[in-house]
């Protein structure tokens, strides 16, 4: 089969002038991705980024506040919970698709559907941490004088830290990977270069390997990046 | 705009319940035998594993960059190198449902009080029969949560299929709002989101079923 795409020559365009290696598209070709870090991966990877922090820091803010209601407001816990998890079971694509009309081929797209999977994620965790203190802790808390605010700030809010903490670095993760499907509407971040080349006739697999690989990587450097910082946050927990 | 959007695919769904219909179990087809495999795949290994406390960072690091991996990649992955069919994409969910699997699985049974552990091998039940009769019932909330993880995302991502060139699903109404129109992408989008929440409600019926089986009966 390979044999009889190489005799007629493989429809690949737009790859600049085809080395031996592109023109029978192998697996990963380095001499591509040299060529084209600059002008596709580089901008397309700092897309990206820029994509995640905004989802993952107003993601956070929303999630924090709608916690801190809930917490306040035992009630409201079990129907903004089933609300999120309606929000989770959308399937991304169809969100992207829906949003066009509305807010147009503009970030604000991507980020919607984005923060929306984020709160899945973040606000079962920070209401956990939060309401995951033992009675004892509150108690004295409450022994050695302290207001209900000074409580909150110097005692429960430390000590939700590991598990805020763990659903921040989840969600980051999980956008890093959504964010590639909205590429498929909105030509930015690293799914641009995803969706480029699955849309070649046979595939352009150099390209899909480096985009994805690209964005595992930032998904895992992020990951180390937050547990570091965890770490950072609570000093205690490596008295031991 | 967007409440008549809403009314609009609400109108959708009765309008064009064949059709939806058709798609969704082309859609529960593919995503249940993918979820099948990787249960057939992942449980055991899982539980093994646990039982033996043995490759943690096996355990944790598949769950970490399965998390971390971009399914429309993967999906073109395989799509490169197994051209367009079901067989191929259903690889594909395998590998992304493998990991919210093992994971829970391991760190269930892993997590079991070794005390009681130690009681059963001192009855004389053997290995196998300390994993069947006492590490997977004590573990067994998490393994079914794990599951339930992977039945959602398997089913939300295999509507992705559609964009991929491997028609027959859901995916298909999503990817083509010229077709189907905005209201239509919702109404589809609706019935995967109820595709999912069915799956996870009977999934947790029968972690509940399975948790007042094993309470202490008074």
């Amino acid at each position: 089969m390979s044999g009889v795409r190489t005799a007629s020559g493989p429809v690949i365009p737009n790859f600049g002038q085809g080395t031996a290696c592109l023109r029978h598209n192998h697996w990963f070709c380095p001499s591509w991705v040299q060529q084209h870090w600059s002008d596709t991966l580089q901008p397309a990877l700092i897309q990206h980024i820029y994509l995640v922090l905004i989802t993952v820091s107003i993601g956070f803010a929303i999630s924090f506040a709608l916690a801190l209601v809930a917490f306040r407001f035992r009630w409201l816990g079990p129907p903004l919970g089933a609300f999120s998890d309606f929000v989770y079971c959308l399937p991304s694509i169809a969100l992207f698709t829906i949003l066009v009309p509305i807010t147009g081929i503009t970030v604000t797209t991507i980020v919607i559907p984005l923060i929306a999977y984020s709160l899945f994620v973040l606000y079962p965790n920070i209401l956990a941490g939060l309401r995951g203190l033992p009675p004892e802790v509150l108690e004295s808390a409450r022994g050695m004088g302290l207001t209900r605010l000074q409580t909150f700030r110097r005692v429960e809010l430390p000590l939700a830290v590991p598990a805020i903490m763990a659903g921040v670095r989840v969600a980051t993760v999980a956008s890093i990977a959504i964010a590639t499907i909205a590429a498929d509407l909105i030509h930015y971040g690293l799914g641009a270069p995803i969706f480029d080349a699955l849309d070649q006739p046979d595939i352009f697999r150099t390209e899909l390997l480096a985009a994805g690989a690209l964005a595992i990587l930032l998904a895992l450097t992020a990951d180390v990046l937050l547990a570091l910082l965890q770490r950072a946050l609570t000093p205690w927990s490596r008295v031991s | 705009m967007v409440a008549s959007l809403f009314v609009d695919s609400l109108r959708f769904i009765p309008d064009n319940a064949g059709l939806l219909l058709h798609k969704a179990a082309g859609l529960a087809v593919l995503a249940f035998t993918a979820l099948g495999i990787a249960l057939l795949i992942a449980l055991p290994l899982g539980l093994w594993l646990g039982h033996r406390h043995r490759g943690l960072f096996f355990a944790l690091g598949t769950s970490s960059i399965g998390r971390a991996m971009p399914s429309i990649a993967l999906i073109g992955v395989f799509i490169a190198l197994l051209g367009v069919g079901f067989w191929n994409t259903a690889v594909a969910l395998v590998i992304l449902a493998v990991p919210p699997i093992l994971t829970n699985a391991y760190v269930a049974v892993d997590g079991v009080d070794r005390d009681v552990v130690e009681a059963a091998r001192g009855m004389g039940l053997t290995e196998r029969q300390i994993l069947a009769q006492v590490e997977l019932p004590l573990g067994l909330p998490l393994v079914l949560t794990g599951i339930r993880i992977a039945a959602v995302f398997v089913i939300a991502t295999a509507t992705l299929a559609g964009i991929a060139g491997q028609p027959g699903g859901l995916g298909d109404i999503i990817v083509n709002p010229a077709t189907y129109g905005e209201s239509g992408v919702l109404a589809a989008a609706f019935c995967v989101a109820a595709i999912a929440l069915l799956t996870a409600f009977v999934l947790s019926l029968a972690q509940r079923a399975v948790s007042r089986r094993l309470a202490p009966r008074a």
